[in-house]
Formats: structure tokens, C-alpha cells, sequence
């Protein structure tokens, strides 16, 4: 976990992997988004799609859970060496999202993020604002999603 | 078959979908499978943080509102999905109670060069909560079936 002041642009890391079964694909688009090519086999076939894929939505939150975890993750070591936790969040939003290609049944999905922009915050000046550059890729390397996504951070706290 | 067909999205037009009451156990939910993180999964940890209150994901926002135009209109069109989101704004928490409604714009259309039997049409969306608060916007272009193939 960084403060603002010392990450840069050009820092990546891997955020983790998820393969997607049959039943979570339906489970989640019985939820969110129950188009038939997301929850039915048959269907799904005679669509564009050519097979049940998982709903795009399904694919970005996916991301989202491994981010979380991966940030709890670096959070904990980071106590265990007894230093501080820069505070992150909350984002503002995303943008260009990209689904590239459709996440079908069994495909594992490799997310990865790296920073592409730094600023200063004018609303909030004990934070930076990072903009990161989040992808996916299936097992066959082909990347199947991609968007971008600007989040607060904390400034190192000034020593008193 | 489907009723709206890429034609039938003129640009301008507005339509509202819902209301879709969103509980606390949905928020708490969807966050423990999605984004397990403090101000998504209760309120005592939730009132610390910027949130100030508990409040759904940003990813739950986007998800609701899909399920609402899935409902609302899109079982009902030729639309074969939608290549990407051009933009998502996270404007005001979402909290447990709100009673959320989708207002949809129609931004403009246009002709597939590459296949004549789709269109497009870019469709902007605000997710509206209790005294019609904007908590989320959402840009996007779906890939719609035509009527008529191009000529």
C-alpha cells in the first residue's frame, strides 16, 4: 500500500484470477441481467455469442472482488511490518470500458492493473487522485475486457 | 420476436423504468460476494468512512440499473448487447430504502458500416433515487437488430 506521493505511473500489478462456471454465469444473470445468451445453453448457441457466456457486468465485479482482496491483502502485511495504511477510495466512477471478447463457461480470467495517471486532488487536498488501466485476459492471452478507473488516495500525512 | 427494433430508437427520446426498491440485506449481499469492503457491509464501520452511512457498491449501482433496462426494454428489442460503457459516474451513495428509478435518453443512432441488419445507438442513463437525486450516470452504445436491412 502506497501513499500518493509514491506510486507511479507505470506501476502494474497482478490482481488475481477467477475461472467462471456454468452456474455462477446464470446464477448472476438471473440477478442482473437475464438475456438468454447468459442463461441458457440452447439459447445461447443459436445467438451471436455461439455459446453461454457470462454477462459483461459479471466479468467487471469479478474484478472488483479480486481488487478488494488483493488491497486486503497488501493492507495486512503492511500492518504486520507495523506501518500505516494509506487510506484509498472512493472511485469516481469508470470509463471506455471494453468487452473484447465474451467470457464463456470455464474460461479463467487473468486481471491485471497498472497506473496511467497521477494528479493532484482540488477538492480534496489530503488526497491524489490515480487513474488506473485494469484488463483481463483469457487463458488463450486474448483480453477480454479493459477500462479505466480514478480513485482517491492518501497523501503522506505532513510529519507535525 | 421483439418489438423495438434499432428504428424505433429516435434520438431524444426519454423513457423511465421502475422503481426498484433496494434493501439493506440486497446491498450487504452483493457486497460480500463483490465488494467486500467496510461502507458496503455495515453501518458502524460504514458511518467512518467517506460514505458517512452505509451504501451500495458502485458495481451494485451499475448491476440494479442493468437489471432495470434488461426489464424495462431490452428483452424486448433486437439488441445484441453492447460492445463496452463509455462512462460511469458515481454522483451520491445509493442507501438501503431508496426506491431507484432509470431515466434513459437516446443520444443518437446511426448505421453499421460493416453490417447491414445492425444499428446503433448511443443511450445515456441516470439512476435517480428518493426526490429524484441523481446518484449515477451511464453512457453506452448497443448493438441493435434493423427492421429494414440497410440498402
Amino acid at each position: 500500500m502506497k501513499y500518493f506521493e509514491d506510486i507511479q505511473v507505470g506501476d502494474s500489478y497482478a490482481v488475481g484470477r477467477h475461472t467462471f462456471t456454468a452456474d455462477e454465469i446464470k446464477t448472476f444473470a438471473r440477478r442482473f441481467d437475464p438475456q438468454l445468451f447468459h442463461l441458457d445453453e440452447a439459447a445461447a448457441e443459436r445467438s451471436h455469442f455461439g455459446a453461454l457466456c457470462a454477462s459483461g457486468w459479471h466479468t467487471a465485479v469479478v474484478w472488483m472482488r479480486l481488487m478488494v482482496d488483493h488491497r486486503r491483502g497488501l493492507a495486512e502485511a503492511a500492518r504486520a511490518r507495523g506501518e500505516p495504511v494509506p487510506a484509498l477510495g472512493p472511485a469516481l466512477g469508470f470509463r471506455e470500458l471494453k468487452w473484447l471478447k465474451p467470457v464463456y463457461v470455464g474460461d479463467t480470467i487473468d486481471y491485471r492493473s497498472e497506473v496511467i495517471e497521477t494528479r493532484p486532488s482540488g477538492s480534496r487536498p489530503r488526497s491524489g487522485l490515480m487513474t488506473i488501466l485494469s484488463t483481463g485476459f483469457n487463458q488463450n492471452g486474448e483480453m477480454v475486457i479493459s477500462f479505466l478507473s480514478t480513485t482517491f488516495v492518501e497523501r503522506r500525512p505532513e510529519k507535525p | 420476436m421483439p418489438k423495438l427494433h434499432w428504428e424505433d430508437f429516435q434520438p431524444g427520446a426519454v423513457a423511465v423504468y421502475g422503481p426498484r426498491l433496494v434493501t439493506r440485506e440486497e446491498i450487504v449481499a452483493f457486497a460480500a460476494e463483490f465488494d467486500p469492503q467496510p461502507m458496503h457491509l455495515d453501518e458502524a464501520a460504514a458511518s467512518g468512512t467517506i460514505l458517512g452511512g452505509l451504501g451500495a457498491s458502485g458495481w451494485h449501482t451499475c448491476c440494479l440499473m442493468m437489471r432495470i433496462i434488461v426489464d424495462g426494454f431490452l428483452l424486448d428489442s433486437t439488441s445484441m448487447g453492447a460492445p463496452g460503457i463509455e462512462e460511469v459516474r458515481w454522483l451520491a451513495p445509493l442507501r438501503p430504502g431508496t426506491r431507484i428509478r432509470v431515466r434513459s435518453t437516446v443520444v443518437e443512432t446511426r448505421s453499421s458500416k460493416s453490417r447491414p441488419t445492425m444499428g446503433l445507438a448511443k443511450m445515456s442513463f441516470e439512476v435517480l433515487g428518493d426526490s429524484d437525486a441523481t446518484l449515477m450516470t451511464l453512457t453506452t452504445t448497443f448493438m441493435l437488430g434493423r427492421r429494414e436491412p440497410a440498402s
